[in-house]
């Protein structure tokens, strides 16, 4: 099922949780919304579910107005952060809860409840807990019996609140691997809420950014993380360096030093610019190549690749990851002048970071 | 005005380590103040109302329980607890799941109102009703001419049992409820549990040893309770006696032996009182504790 | 009534909020307007008389002096008693943790008449006081007594929890900067409890100021001398002087209400320190 959020605002007293938010999620797609604690994206989604109401705008499920449908009526599936297991209840029974709810008309004979719910819990592949109680399971396995206790009513859309939130960073990505498999399997429209840009890049079909309650941008994760549409994307994505500058016919002035901007230019004028670690050259020797002239001030080469950290000529550090066999071949040391040649730099108005 | 300790998830023990150990003198003659105090202030009457009431021995002491008097205000305890508790529970839930799950202007202010029976004497929470149902209260020429009576009958003393244990279940709700929030209630909505079946199997399953020791205390207060009962009961003998009340009238016609026996009934209560109440506690922290660690993760 | 609150999607809302009213209405609220309304109906000079009679001034005297004493006795008795309990392991402190309420759960008329036997000259006290020249029964150290028994748990349960959250660190910290342990206790343990004693004084002192069961018994209830304001309303409404009785509980509840109101402020207080420091 597809869902349209369509001009959402959400105030909660002088607290302005969701300004005019417009989202299209396509039938099928797994869609993580991202931003920094705080920025609203827990208040959209449960606004979604019909958990929160909003003030303005309305969401379509299927091209069909459900803002004022209650909870029961929109066929979502909630995972919460917590889980919300029912602790009394064994894990069979949480998972079969939607299903013996049901007005005794709609409700399945009590053997294809059970039927069902044995099959939920072999497709979390946890069947052989079936009848521990939630206490004694750990995080990782609550979190995926929440997950098939909200699949067991067949939601039509499923919602997750920051679902990994609460699980230790192993656990985490084992069970990241997983969700991505299992919505590969059963292709259910899916939202999940996370502030975790690593999360939300790794798993997602499509990432919606979110900061201050607005959407500053929606794309695939390559494209979100490749070609950021504001300064807050940019340096919530991923680490960057970031360089205060001037814009003048194609070229960003720091101080005395310029750097070619290439094609892609930018307005003229004060400007931010941001550069990604790994998007550096670097050459030996100060004014090589148009470069920034840096000195190396330390090197942490453990795992992959090396860490770099350089000290401009005002003092500023700036950051450069390069393959640690690159590194090598290259055959710098601490305290070596080399010059500094980013591949690829994206400039913003210095105006839009203030925004 | 209850203390309410089913709130404190850490436990309420905590030892002590080499750098914050007092010296040994002083604990000692701390433990020996409380000892000394807890003997001469809490066991001492606790026991004297068993010794007083056994002076006569077991013959005396049961001849004073089971006779009709007696008997008749043993009942009378009974029936009013009976009535008080189940009302005061119903409007405990109700109070505590309106204050713990909905936000609404006012709130502070009717948690102060629930809270207002704990700061009235008992004898003003008599008073109040002899006002309105008296021969000279409010209501009182309509009750005479339809010859019914409240004050200085069963009906008043229910009444101003009800007043006075009022707050006691929504006191020990509302925090307990406060703090378990409200997320298995909102998953039993999504998952399209309808209201009944959202309080029934998220919520009461949740709050069952909080709402047990609301009733517990309640209870006790109902069944114990003195001044207010006083004031509107007229000390009928075997009508309007309850077994406080009772243990007034023995005492003040210098009969202690008997005065004694049937409050050994009550002190007996107030034992039982106090064991399910700690057992409670144990459970309602260890609740408290899981959430705490979950919400810790 | 839907716009009155913040959305939720819980349901009953109204049924609660409707039940909670009326109920509260008719049990609480209408009722005790009938103590404003009889006094109101009064006329100034008749309540004055009423209210300020020698008589009704000692009573006052007695029952709201024995209360502040009573209430400061058990600040000092109750803060050994959690301190105690939350820091010492001793036989007999789960007996002790779970008897503490006893003056909660025992109702007041029967730790009325076995205080009053106790300390009477023949019980096992009164028998050592009296030829001592210490009388306690039938006196106002009677009241002060009992207040002191019935006021008790209030100052423990409240401080015990706060003491028992204070942090070890925080001391063990105090102790490595080289702060005695007397130090330590005065500025540090002190300032953190001190709005859970000043709340427990306040609870027992209001609770003091009501009571009536367990003092009556103890007390002699000699007019001007051992006569409790409740036990005055009540002599009053068996003479059939419901409006001075009523002018005398009038002055009572506004006074319990003022002091509701400092606990709840009290209360609050606490609960915003407890929120800063976590």
């Amino acid at each position: 099922m597809s869902i349209a959020i369509r001009h959402i605002s959400k105030q909660f007293g002088a607290f302005k949780a969701l300004d005019d938010v417009s989202i299209d999620i396509p039938s099928g797609e797994l869609v993580a919304l991202l931003g920094p604690s705080g920025c609203g994206k827990t208040t959209l989604l449960r606004i979604i579910a019909g958990l929160d109401f909003a003030d303005q705008g309305q969401i379509l499920l299927e091209g069909d107005d459900a803002s004022a449908r209650h909870v029961r009526d929109r066929q979502v599936g909630f995972v919460f952060q917590h889980y919300a297991l029912f602790r009394h209840m064994t894990i069979a029974d949480n998972v079969a809860f939607g299903l013996r709810v049901k007005p005794r008309r709609e409700r399945l004979a009590d053997a294809e409840i059970q039927r069902r719910v044995k099959r939920l819990l072999e497709l979390v592949q946890l069947d052989w807990l079936a009848n521990r109680y939630p206490s004694q399971l750990s995080g990782g396995q609550r979190q995926r019996i929440a997950l098939a206790r909200a699949l067991a009513v067949e939601p039509k859309v499923l919602l997750l609140d920051e679902p990994f939130g609460a699980l230790d960073a192993k656990v985490r990505k084992e069970l990241r691997r997983w969700l991505r498999q299992l919505h590969d399997e059963i292709h259910v429209t899916s939202v999940f809420v996370t502030h975790d840009q690593e999360e939300a890049l790794e798993v997602s079909d499509r990432v919606v950014v979110i900061n201050k309650g607005k959407v500053e941008q929606i794309g695939t994760p390559e494209s979100v993380y490749d070609h950021p549409a504001t300064p807050f994307v940019a340096n919530f994505l991923g680490s960057v360096n970031l360089f205060h500058g001037r814009v003048e016919d194609g070229h960003l002035h720091l101080g005395e030093h310029a750097l070619a901007l290439g094609a892609q230019g930018g307005s003229e004028g004060k400007a931010v610019a941001f550069v990604r670690p790994h998007e550096f050259d670097i050459v030996p020797g100060w004014g090589a190549g148009g470069g920034l002239p840096a000195t190396i001030a330390r090197v942490v080469s453990v795992g992959p690749s090396a860490q770099i950290e350089l000290s401009r000529l005002d003092g500023e550090l700036i950051e450069v990851t390069v393959a640690r066999d690159v590194f090598h071949l290259l055959g710098f040391s601490e305290g070596d002048q080399v010059s500094l040649c980013p591949r690829h730099i994206r400039v913003f108005q210095a105006e839009a970071l203030a925004a | 005005m209850s203390t309410s300790v089913a709130l404190h998830a850490s436990s309420l023990e905590r030892h002590e380590t080499a750098s914050t150990r007092e010296p040994a003198w002083v604990k000692a003659a701390l433990i020996t103040v409380a000892l000394t105090f807890f003997a001469v202030f809490l066991l001492l009457p606790l026991g004297t109302v068993f010794a007083e009431g056994l002076r006569k021995g077991w013959g005396a002491y049961l001849a004073a329980l089971i006779n009709r008097d007696a008997w008749d205000a043993i009942k009378l305890t009974l029936i009013t607890a009976a009535i008080a508790v189940p009302f005061n529970l119903v409007f405990g839930v109700a109070a505590a799941w309106l204050i713990a799950k909905f936000e609404f202007p006012g709130k502070r202010l009717l948690i102060t109102f629930i809270d207002l029976p704990f700061s009235v004497s008992p004898v003003i929470s008599g008073l109040i009703f002899v006002l309105l149902f008296g021969a000279q209260g409010w209501f009182g020429p309509w009750l005479q001419a339809h010859d019914i009576r409240i004050i200085f009958a069963v009906p008043g003393i229910v009444l101003a049992t009800i007043f006075v244990t009022f707050p006691f279940v929504a006191r020990e709700l509302i925090p307990l409820m406060e703090a378990q929030g409200s997320e298995e209630e909102e998953a039993a909505v999504v998952l399209g549990a309808s209201g009944w079946q959202v309080f029934w199997y998220a919520t009461l399953p949740k709050i069952k040893w909080g709402l047990l020791y609301g009733v517990i205390l309640c209870n006790a207060r109902a069944m114990g309770e003195f001044g207010a009962v006083s004031v509107v009961s007229g000390h009928i003998r075997g009508q309007t006696n309850t077994m406080p009340l009772y243990v007034e009238i023995l005492y003040n016609e210098y009969n202690y032996a008997a005065a004694f026996a049937v409050a050994s009934l009550l002190a007996l209560l107030a034992i039982v009182t106090l064991a399910l109440k700690t057992l409670v506690e144990k459970q309602t922290r260890r609740q408290l504790q899981e959430i705490t660690e979950k919400s810790g993760e | 009534m839907a716009s009155l609150r913040r959305f939720s999607p819980l349901p009953g809302f109204g049924l609660a909020m409707g039940y909670t009213l009326v109920y509260l209405a008719l049990i609480v609220i209408i009722p005790l307007t009938a103590v404003g309304t009889k006094t109101l109906t009064m006329g100034w000079d008749a309540f004055w008389a009423a209210v300020s009679s020698p008589r009704v001034v000692a009573s006052y005297q007695l029952s709201f002096g024995a209360s502040l004493l009573a209430a400061a006795i058990n600040v000092v008795f109750g803060l050994i008693f959690a301190w105690v309990l939350v820091r010492y392991h001793f036989p007999g402190r789960g007996l002790i943790d779970s008897l503490v309420d006893l003056p909660f759960a025992l109702p007041t008329a029967v730790a009325g008449i076995a205080l009053a036997t106790i300390y009477s000259e023949n019980g096992p006290i009164g028998k050592v006081l009296e030829p001592r020249g210490i009388e306690i029964a039938y006196t106002p150290n009677g009241v002060l007594l009992a207040l002191v028994f019935i006021g008790l748990p209030f100052v423990v349960r409240t401080v015990q929890p706060v003491l028992a959250d204070l942090e070890k660190e925080v001391e063990e910290a105090a102790a490595g900067l080289g702060a005695s342990g007397w130090q330590t206790f005065c500025r540090i343990i002190l300032p953190h409890i001190a709005p859970a004693l000043l709340t427990g004084f306040a609870m027992a002192f209001a609770r003091a100021v009501g009571e009536y069961g367990s003092v009556i018994f103890i007390a002699g209830n000699m007019p001007m001398v051992s006569e409790i304001t409740p036990l005055l309303i009540i002599t009053k409404l068996e003479q059939y002087d419901y409006a001075g009785a009523t002018a005398v509980a009038s002055v009572m509840l506004i006074f319990s209400f003022l002091l509701l109101l400092i606990i709840n402020g009290l209360q609050g207080w606490m609960q915003n320190r407890h929120a800063k420091g976590s």
